[in-house]
């Protein structure tokens, strides 16, 4: 199983304006274990050669990439999203996404990290029959959430984007987003989030089986057997290429290497 | 004054990227603007075109500066480039960095992470943290996080750290500020001219100084801590004309939630607002600060309001640090240009569950609801309790609900006890709030505003009726999905507490 390894190594702070001091970088919270085993095609046949061992293999080191803001870069030309989809409406925003009371939970620790992903869209209204996570789980069984307009709308908190990556979504497809939920959504490089052409929130129902082939800017609904496009990512494609913001940092030389 | 339609060629260097067109299906944003003309005239808001100005290209021999936006010229100076256009993306210097104590441990944590346990902070004068959120609670993980804040403070030697250890004597904490928004402003850390980042969306109302101000998230927050920049685009200018003399019952917070009801949740993202006009002008800097805001709750990137002699008074007591404010040119270019005449607004409410659902007091008073709350960054700085107080005095009578008051910040609470308000006859504000059977103002903070831990002062843990100052209002904001509140202005609020149903304050002040 390929693993993404972080280079322990010292490197200097040379960017600070204190006294350049060599470190040692840890391992980042983003252990290979977290999100390789849950790659794997649900409760679904897999889909064609797609998914034999060997692209398995290799499709899960690359989803491990996105998911690791780091140093490793990372190729949109193959990965693919394949899972069951969980579709919201319109105007979803932080509170529904992770209600305030679980912000006391800080991500960057791991196992409040895990917790928050059991808490991810809690917050939806009772009109959502469907939970995004059952009562006694921790993790979803939907990879890929379709939404509306303005996706992610109202806080800044990064709890948001992290909830949803926490509970094992992968991606977002929506028809747009609020600009702070995107912006972290790349930074963190918790969740991809793409963006539809047209309403396929309207199209698509929960549990409906879903294959998103970034290379190819679409999605497949093979429940429906309907086939969408999705608009090309932008200005963040550098930086999710890249692996995250440091990592594109990194990569520009904006910030010194983590050296080996 | 109308303006002809434009060809899209000029609007469509900033359309350049999709993300900040909320539809896509509609031909160009001059066309919507031109309908919404034709269509409301008789509501007494035009809204219209600014004349789109060709860009002119430097000549090859030398620079021709095209005009550029007040963002613009912020993020140019920033980014320490002579010109820039919307759609860039650029690294800028950060001149302010906050955070508080709910994305306080996350950031600490990527900046560990990044830049190693032992890094040092890019500029220990340039962080500011500010424990705000949930302080006055039990819940452990929640007191956990302010200490996570003060280990760090400690081990970096941050300069502005406002700090909090006993909670159940908010006075007992001399360094203690309260709601970060209005700590920065009281504090002095607005500038004309600079940049000031936050882990928090309402970072947004320092725009009100003349300066570019936007919410971030943990990881842009941990890159900021080590470095100083941030990657930041450019945003094209929404500009904002408001005239008129502001009617003695309107307040900034019914401006904004007519501007969000408006352009809608989603009509400002990824753009500025600017804020100009002899209204925007005769405004004070606390009521400037409520206009910017909620610019994020239109999904703005930041909104800003021209620095002048308001702002410079304000600033003579709180800062000593110079500063170089800018202001849009003349012939600068901006995506849209909406104008109101004030004289002929009234008072509003955002009913549930949206910022955008904008509907007339007057309109809604046959709503009968259970509570009333005035706080946060968006109502619960000095001049918002004055405002209650002013429609407690007019009206002389009790509330009829619950009414719950939350200073933002210590500042804010010592002024409820010590200003006397206009027209009472010198008593406090905290006097005709105890004579109008509210709720003793509570310890400074955010409060129940976003619900907070279960025993939140204030929280709404059953299903209620809440007309309430704050800024948003989806489901399960204030703590029960299946809330229901009412965002309105002090005035509104304070009318409606009275009453006991959703009220226009022209009932008790005319």
């Amino acid at each position: 199983m390929m693993v993404a390894s972080l280079s322990h190594a010292s490197y200097s702070a040379t960017f600070t304006s204190s006294p350049s001091k060599t470190i040692v970088s840890r391992p980042s919270r983003f252990s290979p274990s977290f999100k390789v085993s849950t790659f794997l095609p649900l409760t679904v046949k897999p889909l064609n050669s797609t998914f034999t061992p060997h692209a398995q293999r290799a499709i899960t080191a690359i989803a491990h990439a996105t998911s690791t803001p780091s140093s490793i870069p990372s190729d949109t030309s193959t990965k693919t999203f394949h899972g069951l989809c969980y579709v919201v409406g319109d105007n979803i925003d932080t509170d529904q996404i992770i209600p305030a009371e679980y912000l006391t939970l800080v991500p960057s620790n791991p196992a409040e990290y895990e917790k928050l992903g059991s808490y991810a869209l809690i917050g939806l209204p009772s009109s959502y029959a469907t939970r995004f996570i059952e009562p006694n789980e921790t993790k979803t069984k939907y990879s890929i959430v379709i939404g509306g307009a303005n996706f992610g709308c109202g806080s800044s908190r990064e709890h948001a984007p992290v909830a949803l990556g926490a509970a094992r979504a992968k991606a977002v497809v929506a028809e747009s987003y609020a600009r702070i939920f995107f912006r972290n959504s790349v930074a963190t490089g918790e969740v991809y989030p793409l963006e539809s052409e047209v309403r396929i929130c309207e199209e698509c129902r929960t549990g409906d089986v879903v294959t998103i082939e970034l290379g190819e800017s679409r999605l497949i609904n093979h429940t429906t057997g309907k086939e969408y496009k999705l608009k090309p990512i932008g200005d963040a494609g550098p930086v999710i290429e890249a692996g995250g913001i440091f990592a594109y940092a990194r990569k520009t030389g904006m910030i010194p290497s983590q050296s080996k | 004054m109308a303006s002809s339609l434009v060809s899209p060629s000029p609007a469509s260097s900033f359309i350049r990227n999709k993300k900040y067109l909320g539809f896509s299906a509609f031909p160009s944003t001059s066309q919507i603007s031109i309908q919404k003309c034709k269509k409301q005239v008789s509501k007494k808001i035009v809204s219209l075109m600014a004349p789109q100005q060709s860009e002119r290209k430097p000549a090859t021999t030398g620079s021709v500066k095209t005009g550029m936006t007040m963002t613009e010229k912020i993020f140019a100076r920033a980014s320490e480039k002579p010109q820039l256009s919307p759609g860039d993306n650029v690294w800028v210097n950060v001149d302010v960095l906050m955070t508080h104590d709910v994305c306080g441990p996350g950031s600490i944590g990527i900046f560990k992470k990044e830049f190693g346990e032992i890094a040092k902070v890019w500029d220990r004068e340039k962080v500011v943290i500010i424990p705000d959120h949930y302080i006055f609670t039990s819940d452990e993980r929640a007191n956990r996080n302010v200490d996570i804040l003060r280990d760090f403070c400690m081990e970096q030697n941050i300069k502005y750290f406002y700090d909090i250890k006993d909670l159940g004597n908010f006075k007992a904490n001399p360094d203690y500020k309260g709601v970060c928004h209005i700590a920065l402003a009281q504090e002095g850390h607005c500038r004309p001219g600079e940049v000031l980042l936050g882990t928090d969306s309402h970072t947004c109302t320092a725009g009100a100084f003349g300066q570019f101000a936007t919410g971030i998230g943990n990881t842009d927050a941990g890159f900021v801590l080590g470095t100083g920049k941030l990657l930041l685009k450019v945003p094209p200018t929404l500009r904002f004309v408001m005239d008129g003399e502001m009617p003695p019952y309107l307040l900034a917070k019914d401006l904004i939630l007519q501007i969000i009801g408006e352009i809608s949740v989603a009509g400002a993202t990824y753009k500025s607002m600017e804020f100009v006009g002899t209204t925007v002008e005769s405004l004070n800097m606390e009521e400037r600060m409520t206009l910017c805001n909620m610019v994020v709750e239109a999904g703005g990137k930041n909104g800003v309001v021209p620095a002048d002699s308001t702002t410079f008074k304000y600033l003579e007591d709180k800062t000593s640090l110079p500063y170089e404010p800018v202001y849009s040119d003349a012939h600068a270019s901006f995506l849209s240009e909406y104008r109101f005449d004030i004289s002929k607004l009234e008072p509003l409410v955002a009913k549930p569950h949206s910022p955008d659902n904008r509907a007339l007091a007057r309109e809604c008073e046959d709503v009968k609801i259970d509570r009333v709350y005035i706080g946060s960054c968006t109502g619960g700085k000095t001049e918002d309790f004055l405002a209650a107080a002013k429609v407690f005095v007019a009206s002389g009578k009790k509330v009829k609900v619950p009414t719950f008051l939350v200073p933002a910040t210590q500042k804010v609470w010592l002024d409820l006890y010590t200003l006397p308000v206009p027209g009472s006859g010198g008593k406090t504000c905290s006097q005709i709030f105890e004579e109008a059977g509210c709720d003793t103002p509570a310890s400074p903070s955010c409060g129940a505003c976003l619900g907070g831990p279960k025993d939140t002062y204030a929280r709404m843990n059953e299903p209620k009726v809440c007309v309430s100052t704050t800024n948003r209002n989806f489901p399960g904001r204030m703590g029960h999905k299946e809330g229901q509140i009412y965002l309105a202005s002090p005035y509104t609020s304070a009318a409606s507490a009275l009453t006991g149903y959703v009220t226009d304050p022209r009932e008790f002040l005319q």
